[in-house]
């Protein structure tokens, strides 16, 4: 394990930002801590980067005890949200500084950040301010000022969180390609369950200051351990008192289907190619049920009409303030 | 911006032109054809004066060291208030102001209490050590920081909170300690702030009148400033050389004021 954080706890005057957390980050993997905003992530980030301290617990990096060590021998790379880069020096200096601090020959130093500003495709703005550079571009460089200093562990706080949607994915698909080539054991801070989905090979969820499950992105997505992770990974209804996905529903005009719950289309909600029907059982619960827009043409469906719903085979359900997963039919 | 009318506009105009020309410009202007009036003779006759010569050099040494004693001070105290939570913090950044509410001859009363020789706090104690703070450079350099005081980190303050963090803490990740972060990250972002703050304390170091006057004792040839010589001179009905004075004492502002000018759109273009 590269990262161990044991039994850490964080209060902010009353509020408890981290309570008792312990978690373990394997080497060489790209992981995700997500979670809601407030709930925590971001401050144990800042802890194993030595940013923040912790009131109670340790952690340790590379078998090493960093609990009282301070950041600057960590050997932690740490990137920002909002860049944190330096102004007053040029991107080339930027990627350097760390470099600089460590005493290295002037030779080694520019080979090196050469190397890093090839690797982060930005060679041709070296000599150019940050000013100069666009959103995306600055975090590349930070990226590439963190990497410098071969970090033991590379700590990203929701470095995408500042920049349109479309930079965004690029970067996303960037930081995984990044990772394939580097293998630096990374850890990064998101609220974007997509993100954290399709970029980490392993995800920590974390909730108003615990951590709520550990796993790889399909386990999460599969076997949720509570209503919590299974309602942050993607969009949850209920369907007969329990949790189900809306895509998990399979919808009939007749009543034919043994446990199947009968129900009357409350509204049909038209969004792009999705279609996003809400109706309400005779139980007067309010169940949505998202359908291909010729699915819902082929059916017919409109204000009114009466449907028999029923859970589609091997859809994950959680049974009501229970931990209890059960794929359907299985 | 908001569309004015052109009689509003040159209203406005008007008044703020002759505002300041009546309150400024006029009194300076007339104080320099006086200095001028003969000629260059004031203006030499006050350069060969070894009493103007000593007070206009004992002016800018005890600016330049109470310049020197509030940029380090300044920046510490505004770096101690902007990144450190301590209790009383609320409170250092009120006195911080004081010196600008308080007026100079107040201040200047209040050292004197403190640091004279025969009944001061301290004063007979320093005085024993042969150290003598009242009627020399000592006092008055204590009392020209103390009015210059706040002007450094009123400066620094705004821009300290304005960079944030995230640099110094970007640097501490990188591996730098705190004194490379503060001088590889810190002060090249501060800069700008301190150059301002160090011109107008030392124009306020060299214009101070009223504490000085009464720390120095006002010494003829020994502990006269400047600003000090030009009222001694005026009083003594010596017209000539308490105008060519002041002009020396223009003069300063107006350096400190282009030096201003060329710092600002340089801070701005950032």
């Amino acid at each position: 394990m590269s990262i161990d954080v044991s039994g850490v706890t964080k209060k902010y005057g009353d509020f408890v930002a981290l309570d008792d957390v312990s978690v373990s980050l394997p080497t060489g993997q790209l992981t995700a801590l997500l979670g809601p905003s407030g709930g925590g992530k971001s401050t144990l980030l800042r802890i194993i980067a030595g940013l923040d301290s912790a009131d109670s617990g340790t952690v340790s990096i590379e078998g090493r005890d960093a609990t009282s060590l301070p950041p600057q021998k960590r050997n932690v790379g740490f990137v920002f949200q909002h860049y944190a880069v330096f102004k007053h020096m040029s991107v080339a200096k930027n990627v350097a500084f760390g470099l600089e601090i460590r005493k290295r020959s002037k030779a080694d130093t520019a080979k090196r950040v050469e190397e890093l500003l090839e690797l982060v495709h930005l060679s041709q703005f070296a000599h150019r301010l940050p000013a100069q550079l666009s959103g995306g571009q600055r975090q590349r460089m930070a990226l590439a000022r963190a990497l410098a200093v071969e970090p033991t562990v590379l700590l990203l706080d929701e470095p995408f969180g500042a920049l349109d949607a479309k930079v965004r994915k690029e970067l996303r698909d960037w930081l995984r390609r990044l990772h394939d080539e580097v293998h630096v054991t990374t850890v990064f801070v998101t609220h974007d369950q997509e993100e954290a989905l399709e970029v980490a090979d392993e995800i920590v969820v974390i909730n108003q200051g615990r951590v709520e499950q550990v796993g790889t992105p399909d386990e999460l997505y599969d076997a949720p351990a509570n209503d919590f992770v299974m309602g942050f990974l993607g969009e949850t209804t209920t369907l007969a008192g329990r949790t189900v996905r809306p895509h998990d529903i399979d919808v009939s005009t007749d009543p034919g289907t043994p446990g199947s719950v009968a129900a009357t289309v409350l509204r049909v909600l038209r969004i792009g190619f999705e279609v996003r029907v809400t109706a309400v059982t005779e139980a007067g619960e309010n169940v949505v049920v998202t359908l291909t827009r010729a699915h819902a043409r082929q059916l017919r469906l409109d204000a009114d009409v009466k449907v028999w719903l029923t859970p589609v085979e091997g859809a994950v359900s959680i049974a009501p303030g229970g931990s209890e997963v059960v794929p359907v039919g299985a | 911006m908001v569309e004015l009318s052109t009689p509003t506009k040159w209203g406005l105009r008007l008044v703020a032109i002759g505002y300041v020309f009546f309150l400024v410009v006029w009194p300076l202007g007339v104080l320099v054809q006086r200095t001028f009036a003969s000629g260059m003779t004031a203006l030499s006759d006050a350069l060969a004066d070894p009493q103007v010569v000593g007070a206009v050099n004992l002016t800018l040494v005890v600016a330049f060291y109470a310049v020197v004693i509030n940029l380090v001070f300044g920046v510490t105290i505004s770096i101690l208030l902007v990144r450190y939570e301590f209790p009383g913090k609320r409170l250092l950044s009120a006195l911080i102001d004081l010196p600008l509410s308080v007026s100079p001859v107040v201040v200047g009363l209040a050292i004197l209490l403190v640091y004279n020789g025969r009944d001061g706090l301290f004063g007979p104690t320093l005085e024993a050590a042969d150290v003598q703070i009242i009627f020399s450079s000592f006092g008055m350099i204590m009392a020209t920081c103390f009015v210059a005081l706040p002007l450094v980190i009123r400066e620094v303050v705004p821009t300290l909170h304005e960079i944030g963090e995230d640099q110094e803490q970007a640097a501490r990740s990188l591996g730098a300690n705190a004194p490379q972060t503060f001088l590889r990250i810190t002060l090249p972002s501060i800069k700008w702030a301190v150059v301002y703050g160090v011109v107008l304390s030392l124009a306020r170091s060299i214009g101070e009148f009223g504490a000085v006057k009464i720390v120095s004792g006002n010494i003829t040839g020994r502990t006269q400033t400047a600003t000090l010589l030009v009222e001694g001179k005026y009083q003594n009905f010596q017209q000539d050389t308490a105008y060519a004075t002041s002009f020396l004492l223009i003069l300063v502002s107006i350096a400190c004021l282009v030096v201003v000018a060329v710092l600002r759109p340089s801070d701005h273009k950032k």
